[in-house]
């Protein structure tokens, strides 16, 4: 675990010194291309955290493995919070290069819906007193939202939008140059290491949390 | 400093994405510990009570 923190810490550390002061500004989007930074990770982040939710439900459907269920719990607040921060940073970021805030296509709203999705898994765990019953109901909810991952992925490609295309993720490689690819990749690697450090810690919350439900059901039975 | 502070005419924006990431991710973390430590401490304080009853 502590090398996980120094890790996420070092790699803060180098990614926004690069993102902030060792990467050239854009020569059409000036100093605003390093909001990129922060908002590309974030949606990469969103999309990766909601396959682990996604992965950790239908584990516990079909295996119904105990921490399946306690992982996809753990792991929901963190992908919503990545999947938030993309949807802000997007925002700041549209408004100097588009012009507005907000436009309501493929990309923009595909994130939206899987922040709702990420808000309705949670909402789910709250509604019910069994957790069983409400990890199973939330697990459906979950395998069912998958359907949305595509739909993000390859909106700019399907739709016509004001979102630039992919230039990452690309089957003949990236179009951004080195100077700018290398802190994406720093800053991208700083989020997965966080994720991994907040992860444990909510998994063991949740552990403990099971933990102390059985100890009460025992010494009420008692 | 004046200069890496200025970031041009665009600066409230990209400010402001930074400070949002860094406020959510910088209190999420801080939270999901707090929680994480004082679910130990209930815990090793039901398990020393269980130990008692016994």
């Amino acid at each position: 675990m502590p090398w996980a923190m120094v890790a996420t810490v070092l790699l803060f550390g180098a990614g926004l010194y690069y993102a902030l002061a060792g990467s050239p500004p854009d020569y059409q989007q000036g100093e605003s291309v390093r909001v990129m930074y922060v908002h590309v990770p974030a949606a990469w982040m969103g999309m990766f955290v909601y396959m682990v939710v996604a992965a950790a439900s239908f584990t516990a459907l079909v295996w119904r493995h105990p921490l399946a269920l306690l992982a996809g719990k753990a792991a929901a607040p963190i992908g919503a919070t990545f999947t938030a921060l993309a949807l802000i940073t997007g925002m700041l970021w549209g408004k100097p290069m588009w012009g507005t805030y907000w436009v309501w296509d493929g990309r923009l709203t595909s994130v939206l819906v899987q922040f709702f999705l990420y808000l309705g898994y949670m909402a789910l765990w709250q509604a019910m007193d069994d957790e069983e019953k409400a990890g199973r109901a939330a697990s459906i909810l979950a395998l069912v939202g998958v359907v949305n991952i595509p739909i993000i992925k390859f909106s700019v490609d399907w739709w016509s939008t004001l979102h630039q295309p992919a230039s990452v993720m690309r089957l003949d490689g990236p179009t951004i140059d080195d100077t700018m690819l290398i802190p994406l990749f720093l800053m991208a690697a700083a989020y997965q290491v966080y994720f991994v450090v907040v992860f444990i810690w909510r998994m063991k919350l949740e552990i403990n949390n099971r933990k102390l439900s059985v100890m009460r059901s025992a010494r009420m039975e008692n | 400093m004046a200069e890496f502070l200025d970031m041009g005419k665009h600066a409230v924006f990209i400010w402001a994405a930074y400070g949002f990431s860094a406020l959510s991710l910088v209190v999420l973390a801080a939270r999901s510990r707090a929680r994480q430590k004082s679910s130990e401490t209930q815990v090793v304080a039901a398990r020393a009570r269980r130990k008692e009853q016994v």
